[in-house]
């Protein structure tokens, strides 16, 4: 037994089985069952947007790794998470420069510049729909109709939504604006996600199954997505005098499963801290609200989890856990 | 067996790798022929050696002489003749003086060793003589001196003893052999300490996974007042002296405070054990069971290995190494201390040697905080290590005061969950002493 040079480091000598990979691994998993809901409803269009997305982001975050000197980490799957994000925020129609030009955002601008991954102070993927839709905001509202492709633009059901609810014959149907006496989709339908949006964002059932399956995973945790719907849930149907149908269609129209469960629990953008989780969920829910009934737009998940992003250091800070043995200072 | 189960908040769930040598009864270890025996086993003030090259030792006789309060005798495991003392490496990681003894196989017993009678006959003082003279320090791998914490700074109430039968440590079962083969010891132990003390309440807790040490234990301590056996949820860091003090009692250790501020002592269970030995036999501490485990042995066993014994003929005792080993711990796999060589001794906070294989050695690369949170979830003192870490790397000090880096027990939960393989409790660490160095300055000043 010669003197051999043992690896000598300090403690823990053991580490769990977890790791970054692993965790974008499940994500993408997890968002397997939107993208075989929008292939299904919206054609292949919707997988080679998704593509599209996911390669150029990975192309992105290896030429900006590679222009700044770190260390190309692409093997952690973060960028393709990213990509399949991004697509699922952009409608099946849009066309090929546009995915580009928000992949590239997403990477160069908000992750890599601000320092990569774990670094970005607002949710990568986000922050690129919101340049898109400002800069092309008729392109990235126009929906494709399910089954028929890019021929035809549809409204959505929070278009439709906008104004309120009134009733024709028992159905729930617009009540004012532009869509006035249009009506919305059968909640069967707004459940499987037949109706129009984003590729990702309309099927609430394959959403549920992903989120289902990141909480049995472990890598997210309930509290974010839970508070997140059910606000929005609980304020939709008091401020629509207890119609049990605003608090249906708010849940499951938009894009409110895919930015709760997907989104606003992005772990470099979400607070750390039970409470802050919290305080995530409700001011989310609370915005989302806000912006769908009295905002300028129908649909309010992106712009809340961004301005939550961005209030995320100020929660953590003000809601770091009571330490083990901390003596209260009494006066 | 009607007992309660206790745990506390936060915590993680390494593997507990117990099952090679969780059903193997303790084995005498092969007497040695050499034993190098430091001069500090302890956390405390070294002993100064009081025989010289050349002098005959028997077992049992004190070698080592304190030098302050906290500090602890340091007795011969063997009978021999000293030859050499000098600095040597010892599994600490430092070099200290050792005395090296030779032994002379006859392990004939010194004069002193003598046993001190009933423990109902003994007053607390003499039972605080005994611990003090018997070399006895925690023997849960921090090694600190038992008799002081019998000695609580005047005006704190004490009213409680919790013995840690935990060994939340994966890997480790000395504990576990030790409560299952000898329970009345650990009884005996407990009951020396709460007289010490003139405590009436004893607690001693015992992780779920060792269901038939929480039963002979339970069996053992039947009809003794005041003891209550409990069973701790198998976690990690459950044997942590606050973590396992809050189960038991409800108690929370002040901030930078002890537990005597809350009327606590605590105690291993295999100190307990040698209490009980050092009042039935009157042997100081010169031996402790180890457990020799790991893939990088070959028979993997509970030893009962005497103090000054080199980690080497331990590990040959083991059938050797079981392939090229990886890394060579002293302690558990979650707060032991990495070896150089195994040249080393066995002391009396050696509650295992580990090897890990080359492959399990193998340093994990970090790699950016994702900010999971993971961290924040598993620290049993509530603190935000990826906050403390990034602040301790940028040498931001100051900060990581502030946001108690004083208060981080250093268990390792944090870096073990670590998706990102970051160095947390590493360069948390490096903060605290750097804090500590910052407040002997101040102090000095």
């Amino acid at each position: 037994m010669e003197n051999t040079n043992y690896i000598v480091s300090s403690s823990p000598h053991i580490r769990s089985g977890e790791s970054t990979n692993l965790i974008m691994r499940d994500v993408i998993i997890a968002l397997i069952p939107a993208l075989i809901s929008g292939i299904y409803f919206f054609g292949f269009k919707a997988l080679t947007v998704t593509a599209l997305a996911i390669i150029t982001c990975i192309a992105t975050e290896m030429a900006m790794q590679k222009l700044l000197g770190r260390e190309v980490t692409v093997k952690d799957l973060s960028a393709a998470v990213t990509g399949m994000l991004l697509a699922f925020n952009m409608p099946a129609s849009a066309p090929w420069w546009m995915v580009i030009i928000g992949s590239i955002f997403a990477i160069a601008i908000v992750k890599q510049l601000f320092g990569g991954l774990g670094h970005n102070f607002i949710n990568p993927a986000l922050a690129a729909r919101a340049v898109l839709l400002a800069s092309w905001p008729v392109r990235m509202t126009t929906w494709p109709v399910p089954g028929m492709a890019d021929a035809a633009t549809g409204a959505t059901p929070l278009a439709i939504l906008k104004e309120g609810i009134n009733y024709v014959n028992g159905l729930p149907v617009a009540a004012g604006g532009e869509m006035a006496g249009q009506a919305l989709p059968n909640i069967w339908n707004l459940f499987i996600g037949n109706v129009g949006g984003c590729i990702g964002e309309t099927s609430v059932l394959a959403l549920a199954i992903g989120g289902a399956y990141l909480l049995y995973r472990g890598v997210i945790n309930i509290r974010i997505p839970a508070i997140y719907i059910l606000t929005v849930g609980i304020l939709a149907f008091v401020f629509g005098k207890f119609d049990i149908n605003y608090f249906i269609y708010h849940v499951c129209a938009g894009g409110l499963f895919l930015g709760a469960i997907f989104m606003a629990t992005d772990y470099s953008t979400s607070p750390m801290t039970v409470k802050g989780q919290i305080v995530m969920g409700i001011g989310c829910g609370l915005l989302t609200f806000v912006i769908r009934f009295w905002g300028g737009y129908p649909e309010g998940v992106s712009y809340s989890i961004l301005l939550m992003n961005v209030a995320t250091p100020l929660i953590d800070r003000f809601t770091m856990p009571r330490k083990f043995g901390e003596v209260k200072k009494s006066a | 067996m009607d007992i309660r189960t206790l745990t506390f908040k936060g915590g993680t769930h390494p593997p507990h790798s117990k099952k090679a040598t969780e059903k193997l009864q303790i084995e005498k270890a092969n007497a040695p022929k050499v034993v190098a025996i430091p001069m500090q086993q302890h956390i405390g003030a070294p002993c100064e050696a009081i025989v010289a090259v050349g002098d005959e030792v028997k077992v049992g006789q004190k070698i080592g002489e304190p030098k302050g309060f906290v500090s602890a005798p340091i007795h011969s495991s063997v009978s021999g003749k000293v030859v050499a003392v000098e600095p040597r490496l010892y599994s600490g990681g430092s070099k200290v003086t050792c005395v090296v003894i030779e032994s002379n196989m006859q392990d004939t017993i010194h004069e002193s060793v003598i046993p001190k009678g009933k423990l109902e006959d003994l007053s607390a003082d003499e039972i605080k003589t005994i611990i003090k003279e018997a070399g006895i320090v925690g023997m849960g791998g921090a090694a600190f001196p038992t008799h002081v914490k019998l000695a609580p700074p005047p005006g704190k109430q004490l009213d409680t003893v919790v013995l840690n039968g935990a060994e939340c440590e994966p890997y480790l079962t000395a504990d576990h052999r030790l409560m299952l083969e000898k329970p009345d010891d650990v009884v005996k132990g407990l009951s020396a300490l709460m007289k010490a003390l003139s405590v009436k309440k004893g607690y001693i807790g015992i992780e779920t996974n060792k269901p038939d040490a929480i039963e002979a234990v339970f069996n053992a301590a039947k009809g003794v007042d005041g003891i209550e056996v409990v069973a701790l949820k198998a976690k990690y860091p459950q044997g942590a002296e606050k973590q396992l003090i809050n189960a038991c009692t409800g108690r929370e250790v002040p901030s930078g405070g002890l537990p005597a501020d809350i009327g606590v002592v605590v105690s291993n269970v295999g100190t307990a054990a040698a209490i009980a030995n050092a009042i039935n036999t009157g042997m100081p501490l010169v031996e402790r069971i180890v457990t020799i485990t790991g893939k990088g042995v070959k028979e993997p066993k509970n030893l009962l290995v005497k103090i000054g014994t080199s980690f080497k003929e331990v590990i040959d005792q083991c059938g050797g190494f079981n392939g090229k080993p990886g890394k060579v711990i002293g302690g558990g796999p979650m707060m032991g201390i990495a070896q150089f060589s195994v040249d080393v001794p066995v002391i009396k906070g050696t509650s295992g040697i580990l090897v890990l294989s080359e492959e399990e050695a193998r340093l994990p690369k970090a790699s950016n905080c994702i900010r999971c949170g993971k961290c924040v979830g598993v620290c049993p003192m509530n603190l935000m290590p990826m906050h403390l870490s990034a602040n301790a790397l940028a040498d931001r000090f100051e900060q990581a005061e502030t946001l108690h880096a004083m208060d981080c027990i250093e268990c390792g939960s944090c870096s073990f969950v670590c998706p990102a393989k970051r160095p947390l409790v590493d360069s948390i660490r490096v903060a605290k002493r750097e804090i500590l160095e910052k407040r002997k300055k101040q102090q000095s000043k």
